[in-house]
């Protein structure tokens, strides 16, 4: 056994499919340790924030106050407001206006905003101006308003009574707030996803349950297969042939079907995460039942099991202390192969809106499907959707690593 | 030719064998539904639909065609009789629209999505994975992460990808729809370029999860064959080393043509997923409509032709096989 191991733990893609897994489970149980909140609070009004830092406009107001002269700021401040597109797109404007085009800088603000100024009418129809572009053009000009102002701005509060502003005071633009002194500020390292939830934690509860559906799933899956496996190969004649009957049928019926099925019959108030991991386990035991028959059959007639059954082993120990042991390997191998594809099942599931109840939990392929539903993809909403289709590929991708590592261990013809 | 038609006689008889199954499993499933399944049905229908009319009809029209007063025995009759015609009886969701009429308008699309996709990847993929059996080194240290890695990529991960980066950011192809929202089928050029450049993100992503299966798998029996005694005794006899190529090639795709036929319906159920993605017009896209929509006798039909799809190609290829595996004439022969 020890030696087994530390063989196993010389094959370099096993090593690495080993350290991206254990990795994975490290983070899907320490965070919640460190992030208490639930998952599906939704903290956010409105869909798909980008990942940031949110500092509150608020509390950033009322904290402490450092005057900071920079000389960059000014310039910063302008980018941020007017990018270069913009610049460009106000000299296509101006020169549909009429201008000469050689009269336009896009690199001198001030002369850029006075031509702007100037000439710019919402109402005046350029030629080729699509509807949308002349809506862009209005928030452009809206947007344009004080980008020139040195003075700071005004705080108001309203009087109660008569409704009239009161100044409280002043925000001048070389003022700087420490953001570890602002009261409230929230790390997004993932942005919000269309409801409004914290992606990165919505993530890792997700690759939880998406990983204990594939336990689930996968361990169903191999005992299922496993035992039928024993049977058919070990006890033969009849029972042989009923069970490599009925695993060749499963084996031609597509199991994505048998999957669709049935989760649809079980109704969407029914439909738990471990139910469906339950049901993924019973569509997925066909090639492990399979494998393990042939592995049985060429066990069978070996000395050491004849020599059992002469000193009179019940069939039972047989199996555990003679078969068993053989295979034990290949059972391995096919469990970490059945816990990966239960996970893909899982998601592919969830994308055709037959998954786990969305109530409850969240799974990767939940947030392949809400992303879906709301268009993150067309969108550009990068966040919402490539984090969990990474964590399912690295998932995935660990486990079938660790497969083919254990493979060539323990498959001396692949060995390199 | 005795053995052959042994053979073949054997593979109709198992090919009928697992339809019979496959109706069977249709028919039961959505039994075991606790309750009368047509009220299951007609309930869940009145929640999505305001057509007071059209829910009654439907309800009359599945209690006659189910049977559902009648023994369990004479129903399953019945459904055969039902599906042999044709007859799937109204879409739920899409009602006065029959069910059969809705497939018809989308199978063909998935047909020629999926059959050419598939193949094209099989090949691909397994003369890859040939070929880094052969070469080793680094070319097969390249090849094979990079086939697991993109084989373990769900079917609709791959589409994703596609769809983001050549869809959305480089904009080269359309990103939904079987052909341009604007134009209505026809034969003119604009029309079938429309659909040529509505075909290709489906259509590689498809491909490119497969190429990556097989080039593992391909891989692996290839080695396996490289290793055999007669690659040695034919080296010690100087047989040219493309030819050693060539045996070692066919060798090993054999079990690579049972490992398509009996991963045909996986494959079916994830390309399905990615037409998902697209929203091709095809069966997966329908079948995605009768979900949200809770069009049960959709769902059926839709899941039943596809099992059947999955039937009919594993007999095709176990018939292929048939042909090119020398043994199987020389083993039912005796």
């Amino acid at each position: 056994m020890q030696h087994t191991l530390r063989q196993i733990f010389r094959s370099g893609k096993f090593v690495v499919g080993f350290s991206i897994f254990a990795a994975i489970l490290l983070i899907v149980t320490i965070y919640p340790l460190l992030v208490r909140e639930s998952p599906l609070t939704i903290i956010g009004q409105g869909t798909f924030f980008p990942p940031g830092i949110y500092v509150s406009v608020y509390d950033s107001l009322t904290s402490p106050r450092y005057t900071l002269q920079l000389d960059d700021a000014a310039a910063k401040r302008l980018a941020s407001r007017l990018s270069d597109d913009d610049r460009l797109a106000m000299k296509e404007w101006l020169v549909g206006a009429g201008l000469l085009e050689s009269e336009i800088d896009t690199t001198d603000t001030a002369r850029l905003l006075g031509l702007w100024e100037a000439t710019y009418d919402p109402a005046k129809r350029i030629p080729g101006l699509t509807n949308a572009k002349r809506n862009y053009y209005v928030r452009l000009d809206a947007s344009l308003d004080g980008l020139l102002a040195t003075e700071g701005l005004s705080l108001a509060t309203k009087d109660p009574q008569t409704g009239a502003l009161i100044e409280t005071g002043q925000v001048a633009q070389t003022d700087y707030a420490n953001v570890s002194q602002v009261a409230n500020l929230r790390v997004l390292a993932l942005g919000t996803d269309n409801f409004g939830r914290d992606v990165l934690t919505e993530l890792v509860t997700a690759t939880g349950v998406s990983l204990q559906i594939g336990i689930v799933a996968g361990l169903v899956a191999t005992l299922i297969g496993l035992t039928l496996g024993l049977l058919a190969g070990y006890v033969g004649g009849l029972v042989d042939d009923v069970i490599t009957f009925v695993t060749n049928l499963f084996i031609v019926i597509p199991s994505f079907v048998l999957l669709i099925l049935i989760s649809f019959s079980i109704g969407q108030e029914q439909r738990g995460a471990f139910t469906i991991a339950v049901v993924i386990g019973l569509t997925g035991w066909v090639w492990t039942a399979r494998a393990v028959r042939a592995q049985v059959i060429s066990l069978r007639n070996r000395d050491h099991v004849n020599l059992s059954k002469l000193s009179g082993h019940s069939i039972f120990r047989i199996i555990v202390a003679d078969i068993l042991p053989y295979i034990a390997s290949y059972v391995v191998m096919a469990l970490i192969l059945q816990i990966s594809s239960a996970i893909l099942a899982e998601a592919g599931l969830s994308i055709l809106g037959l998954g786990p109840r969305t109530t409850d939990v969240p799974t990767l392929g939940q947030m392949m499907n809400w992303a879906f539903i709301y268009q993150a993809y067309i969108l550009g909403k990068w966040w919402a959707y490539l984090p969990a289709l990474a964590a399912i590929a690295l998932v995935s991708f660990s486990m079938n690593l660790m497969n083919t590592g254990l493979d060539q261990v323990f498959n001396p013809a692949l060995r390199e | 030719m005795k053995g052959y038609r042994k053979y073949f006689l054997n593979k109709l008889a198992w090919f009928f064998v697992t339809l019979v199954f496959a109706f069977l499993l249709n028919f039961i499933l959505p039994r075991l539904m606790p309750g009368d399944p047509v009220a299951a049905i007609a309930a869940r229908l009145a929640q999505g639909m305001s057509n007071a009319t059209g829910v009654q009809a439907i309800y009359e029209q599945y209690t006659e065609l189910f049977g559902t007063n009648k023994p369990i025995i004479e129903q399953f009759f019945i459904y055969i009789q039902n599906v042999v015609r044709g007859d799937f009886g109204f879409s739920f969701s899409q009602y006065p629209r029959k069910v059969a009429d809705v497939i018809a308008a989308s199978i063909g699309w998935t047909l020629a999505l999926q059959f050419p996709a598939i193949i094209v990847g099989w090949v691909i993929g397994n003369s890859l994975g040939a070929l880094a059996a052969y070469l080793r080194g680094g070319f097969d240290k390249a090849l094979l992460p990079v086939s697991i890695f993109i084989s373990n990529l769900p079917p609709f991960g791959m589409a994703v990808i596609l769809l983001v980066i050549f869809g959305v950011q480089l904009q080269w192809f359309p990103t939904s729809g079987g052909y341009g929202f604007d134009l209505i089928p026809s034969v003119s050029r604009t029309f079938l370029w429309s659909v040529i450049t509505h075909y290709q993100l489906p259509f590689w992503s498809i491909v490119l999860i497969a190429i990556g299966g097989q080039a593992i798998g391909m891989r692996s029996m290839a080695i396996y064959e490289l290793n055999a005694d007669y690659v040695k005794y034919s080296r010690f006899l100087g047989i040219k080393d493309r030819t050693i190529v060539w045996y070692v090639f066919r060798n090993a795709m054999l079990p690579q043509i049972t490992g398509l036929a009996l991963a045909i319906g996986t494959m079916v159920g994830g390309a399905l997923v990615a037409e998902i993605i697209f929203s091709y017009p095809g069966l997966g896209t329908t079948l995605l409509n009768g979900i949200l929509g809770q069009d049960y006798p959709l769902i059926s039909a839709v899941t039943l032709i596809i099992t059947l799809m999955a039937l009919i190609a594993n007999f095709l290829i176990e018939i292929l096989y048939g042909f090119l595996d020398p043994r199987i004439g020389a083993a039912q022969a005796d």
